[in-house]
């Protein structure tokens, strides 16, 4: 597969991180007459040309089923989509290939740690811990599984700045704690939470860790081993991948002591009416044909995040995230919501007397694509007293001039509403 | 100015989302259906007074929404006061298919009136549920539901 990369065949001497926008072909089209600023880069990030092409090139070359035919187009899609478990392994550092677990996305991935771990482990009385500003994902599982089992959901307070209380949930431990759930990076406020201080409080006491990584591995790095979490979720899409895949991270000695996710093809040895032998890790959590393409595009985005380097990532991003903070700032009415001193490059926001979805409307139909609504946190946005919010999101290949687009439609917004 | 952004946020609507009419609880009150649209949070309650012809003689309503929501729950009180509640039904029928985009204000035949600046909704379809939620809950409070979502 042939890697077309614009950022990479012109990042022969100088770093110039502003040219990889070329490569990411959507953000060359109009809306509404007007061209694309794509600002919902924490609802879904948009796919490099190198992504879209070894996605379609599976497709046209090599599409049959993995793990299973003696046959070329079989070998050869097995490789590629271990090839990108590979990849995606050296991406977060996790130890060995055994421990990154194909899912459909980091919902999916959290669903796997409840319905194994969780179902296994927690029973009536026992505790799990999870913070407020958890995305539905990382508490709906939790609270279906509290009322199965009878067990008890606890929640880590927040600040009105949107940082995690960290005493409060140092003591919120018990003997009967099984787990704690934490989001990595808010996908409402950008908060970057202290994740390796979380798990090593949690260690502590004994406590595994699972950690949300659905809007951490785009923006900066992640080490596994360093956070020392038991638990990585996140998704493909967030990390300009394809939709429909993700991975779950989990710790060798955590996952062979685990019993299997779903029943059915490659997840087994051996079938007999009378007894099934599970297949080793990663596979005996991964029933069924797997979204091979998907994966294979993972892998890809991975790599292409590599290219690029986080450094660089993390510095445009922060510029962005500095510039829009500032130029927001200045619009009448509008206040940001999310003050964490640790910030990924989210901004939501409030406008007095204009509702977020009619902000919506109005950036839209001015080509400025931002999130609007709870931003599925809701008991988050209940804790900050707001209904809902405008969430302007940014990615590696925003520009200023796409925050100077949203400034104006703001600008327009309160105009008409005034 | 964009003309789709001037175009669905006229005066008429921009006035009735600031000085919302008919906004208050009625009690006593005949019927009362609460509307919900999860998506957006979006929640109405409406309060309806009919009397023995099967006239409305009074509808009122409070809630909390974005401007094409509450625009269109203010300006449809004052258009089914004193109206029968076979020509509501008939009017919300036509509201909806209109925001659906199914009824053509401009050279189909209706009786929507001023209702018809609703219309640029059809354009955008995470904002039509906006616009017929209220219709959604008086139609509900006239059927004898007490709640709605639009979900």
């Amino acid at each position: 597969m042939t890697d077309t990369s614009t950022y990479l065949k012109q990042r022969t001497n100088s770093v110039d991180i502003d040219l990889c926008r070329d490569d990411f072909p959507v953000l060359r089209r109009e809306v509404h007459g007007k061209p694309l600023a794509y600002l919902d880069n924490a609802a879904s990030s948009q796919m490099p040309e190198s992504v879209i092409e070894a996605y379609t090139e599976y497709h046209r070359r090599c599409h049959s089923n993995v793990h299973r035919g003696v046959h070329l187009l079989s070998q050869e899609a097995t490789e590629a989509m271990e090839n990108a478990r590979e990849t995606i392994r050296g991406l977060i550092n996790a130890r060995n290939n055994k421990e990154i677990i194909f899912t459909s996305g980091t919902t999916d991935a959290i669903n796997l740690v409840m319905q194994t771990y969780g179902r296994s482990r927690i029973g009536e009385g026992d505790e799990i811990i999870i913070s407020t500003m958890e995305h539905h994902s990382n508490i709906v599982p939790w609270r279906m599984l509290c009322d199965e089992k009878k067990a008890v959901l606890k929640v880590v307070p927040v600040s009105d700045d949107g940082e995690l209380d960290l005493e409060a949930y140092a003591s919120m431990f018990s003997d009967r704690t099984k787990l704690v759930g934490i989001v990595h990076v808010s996908n409402t406020l950008g908060t970057i939470n202290p994740v390796a201080e979380v798990t090593r409080i949690a260690h502590d006491h004994d406590v595994p860790v699972l950690v949300d990584g659905a809007q951490a591995v785009s923006h900066m790095p992640v080490d596994v081993q360093q956070i020392d979490c038991d638990f990585y979720a996140t998704s493909g899409h967030k990390m300009y991948g394809p939709t429909g895949i993700g991975i779950l991270y989990g710790k060798e000695e955590m996952l062979k002591t685990l019993p299997p996710y779903r029943g059915g093809g490659d997840m087994i040895l051996s079938v007999s009416f009378e007894e099934v032998l599970f297949n080793d890790l990663p596979y005996k959590f991964e029933a069924g044909t797997p979204n091979i393409s998907g994966a294979i595009g993972m892998g890809k985005a991975a790599e292409y995040i590599r290219s690029v380097g986080y450094e660089n990532i993390h510095q445009k991003e922060q510029d962005l995230l500095r510039y829009a903070t500032e130029q927001l700032s200045a619009v009448d009415g509008l206040r940001i919501i999310g003050r964490a001193a640790e910030k990924s490059s989210v901004v939501s926001f409030v406008m007095e007397d204009i509702h977020p979805h009619d902000i919506g409307t109005i950036l839209d139909l001015e080509g400025v694509a931002v999130r609007t609504g709870h931003h599925c946190t809701q008991p988050l946005m209940e804790r900050l007293g707001v209904v809902a919010t405008t969430r302007a999101s940014m990615a590696m290949y925003n520009r200023k001039e796409e925050i100077d687009q949203l400034t104006a439609a703001l600008h327009k917004a309160v105009e008409i509403f005034r | 100015m964009n003309d789709k952004t001037s175009q669905l946020y006229q005066q008429v609507l921009l006035d009735h989302n600031k000085t919302p009419r008919n906004y208050r609880v009625l009690d006593p009150s005949d019927h009362e259906a609460l509307g919900h649209n999860p998506l957006c949070g979006d929640k109405y309650k409406i309060f309806v007074n009919i009397d023995e012809n099967d006239t409305v003689t009074d509808v009122t309503f409070v809630g909390e929404g974005c401007a094409i929501s509450k625009a269109s729950a203010s300006m449809m009180t004052t258009v089914v006061k004193g109206k029968q509640v076979s020509e509501i039904e008939a009017l919300f029928h036509q509201f909806h298919d209109m925001a659906q985009g199914k009824l053509d204000p401009e050279t189909e035949p209706n009786d929507l009136g001023r209702l018809k600046i609703f219309a640029g909704v059809r354009n955008l379809p995470a904002r039509v549920k906006c616009a017929t939620l209220s219709w959604h809950t008086l139609h509900a409070a006239l059927e004898g539901q007490e709640k709605v979502t639009t979900e």
